[in-house]
């Protein structure tokens, strides 16, 4: 079992707007992209962030090998308990993940 | 139709651009020249306080280039969203700017300005009607909140950046915008494919960050009835079909809709192929024109007056121990701010982070590693300015603070002097909806004068 970040090209995480984050999941190739779609579960992605599995999109962009999940901030861009704006870091979370 | 060329000199004004590759965008014939001005990405305090995130001299030197430019190429030049949050005032801001330039240039201009500052009553009005719908997740709105609002800003579409064009103004200076609406309007006027107009928008909108060269900033985007192209104007730059369509990504949270005052485009059908090594074509964005007319509202609170300190902490059974510390700390500070200040710990917020611990994702971090330092960060926001004195009560307590009573005193470092610093006023966001319109113009207002 390696992580996920090094099976992959890259993954990138950011805020879209002020309520939302967002996450690309860059496979490199059609072969790791359907695995990673395969392995990956909405489940487990919502367990990793603490949000409700419902509240998760999914999208797998077959063109460019990417998987996204985007879903609501817990805490919106900017407030006083927000630790990062940009939810750039956030990416580490996946990349770190055994898969 | 004749095909229309925008030319976009960077992803925002402030962030700078490559100068060759902007006079190539000039020799290359633009009909317009069109720049952001503006987000939201950097947080509320920007339309909180209604200031500019950027300087005014690095907002000064870009906008002369591109004074100059658009002398040279004798095209309306465009910026949405001044001075970062596009309220009323950053607009007159952008204005002040513009006529000083003017005069060093020897420029005689005709300038517009779109307003996009809403009213307090008007919002109220319009929520009582209904007109105002909130998208997912929203804050909680009632006239309380409206109230309490230091800046309420409408985004403006490409109707109203129309509406400027049509003036025949050198110079449109648009108030919060969105960072498409400023590159399709021309375009759209023009009968180009709608679709395309809001895709070739989308994907010139953060300028050359769609290409090989993000940093190179200029691009060129050309539409016409069946699609549109894109290409950097840098020598360096290059677009491919791959980093045109990983554009649509990025910052969205739907890569294939994006909504826009009056409808939403799609692009999952949507084929992006490169022309030669530079230049991508794309064709196949449907717009979708909604019934009503919608408009996103932006809006920010006062969330508090904010002190922060910082201490670090180097000995090792501390650093083992820091949440164990910050805990009693809490504990301790909260009972000694009542007993000494009178104030109960609900009017004020009191928190520590751990960094070099968990101060980024917080309880999502999975990995506890054990860091031969870790520096705590005090955070105290309250109603009022008394978060400073809180700070002050809380300072020799961070300094020297024991695990237990039997020790000898710590003390720990203090990497300033003062310990404390003041934050000021600091704001959230505390809006997310739409707000609907009978006519485009109705939220909006144009100013013209000439210099």
């Amino acid at each position: 079992m390696s992580n996920l970040g090094e099976k992959v090209k890259k993954i990138r995480s950011k805020n879209a707007g002020p309520f939302w984050i967002t996450i690309d999941v860059f496979c490199g190739d059609k072969k790791i992209y359907k695995d990673v779609c395969n392995k990956l579960k909405n489940a487990k992605i919502s367990s990793l962030f603490m949000i409700s599995e419902q509240d998760l999109k999914r999208f797998e962009i077959d063109n460019l090998n990417v998987i996204k999940f985007s879903f609501p901030r817990k805490i919106i861009q900017g407030d006083i308990f927000d630790r990062d704006m940009h939810g750039a870091q956030l990416a580490v979370i996946l990349s770190e993940m055994k898969f | 139709m004749i095909p229309i060329k925008v030319l976009v000199p960077s992803g925002v004004l402030g962030l700078g651009f490559d100068l060759e590759a902007l006079n190539n965008g000039i020799k290359n014939n633009p009909d317009i020249i069109s720049i952001d001005g503006g987000s939201t990405d950097s947080g509320p305090f920007s339309l909180g306080s209604g200031t500019s995130k950027y300087s005014r001299a690095a907002i000064k030197a870009e906008w002369k280039s591109l004074m100059i430019a658009r002398e040279k190429a004798n095209v309306p030049l465009v910026i949405g969203s001044c001075g970062t949050c596009g309220t009323n005032r950053m607009v007159d801001w952008m204005e002040n700017i513009t006529i000083e330039l003017a005069k060093e240039l020897n420029q005689h201009l005709k300038i517009a300005k779109l307003y996009c500052d809403q009213q307090k009553e008007y919002i109220k009005e319009s929520y009582k009607l209904n007109k105002i719908l909130s998208l997912n997740p929203a804050p909680k709105l009632n006239n309380k909140v409206i109230d309490e609002m230091s800046n309420i800003v409408a985004l403006a579409g490409a109707e109203q950046i129309q509406e400027c064009i049509n003036t025949g103004a050198d110079i449109i200076l648009a108030g919060r915008t969105t960072d498409t609406a400023i590159i399709s309007a021309l375009p759209l006027m023009k009968g180009a494919n709608p679709g395309s107009s809001w895709h070739g928008a989308k994907v010139a909108e953060c300028g050359a960050l769609c290409s090989t060269n993000p940093t190179s900033g200029v691009v060129m985007v050309e539409f016409d009835k069946t699609g549109f192209t894109v290409e950097p104007m840098s020598k360096n730059a290059f677009c491919t079909s791959q980093t045109v369509a990983a554009h649509m990504l990025y910052e969205n949270a739907d890569p294939y809709i994006l909504y826009e005052p009056g409808g939403y485009m799609d692009v999952t059908y949507s084929n992006y192929y490169n022309i030669d090594r530079k230049k991508v074509r794309v064709e196949g964005a449907i717009w979708n024109s909604s019934i009503n007319y919608n408009v996103k509202l932006e809006g920010a609170k006062i969330a508090g007056y904010q002190t922060s300190l910082l201490v670090l902490l180097r000995d090792n059974n501390y650093v083992k121990n820091i949440k164990k510390w910050t805990d009693k700390l809490t504990d301790f500070l909260k009972k000694e701010i009542y007993e000494r200040m009178d104030i109960d710990s609900s009017e004020y917020s009191l928190e520590f982070r751990h960094i070099g611990l968990d101060s980024i994702l917080g309880e999502l971090e999975k990995k506890l590693g054990s860091p031969v330092e870790v520096g705590v960060l005090c955070l105290i926001t309250s109603k009022n300015e008394i978060s400073i004195e809180i700070a002050k009560l809380i300072n020799p307590f961070l300094l020297h603070f024991p695990l237990s009573f039997n020790e000898e005193l710590p003390t720990f470092a203090f990497p300033f002097s003062p310990v404390h610093s003041n934050r000021g006023c600091v704001y959230e966001f505390a809006l997310n909806h739409i707000l609907e319109l009978d006519d485009p113009m109705d939220a909006f207002q144009i100013q013209i004068s000439e210099v």
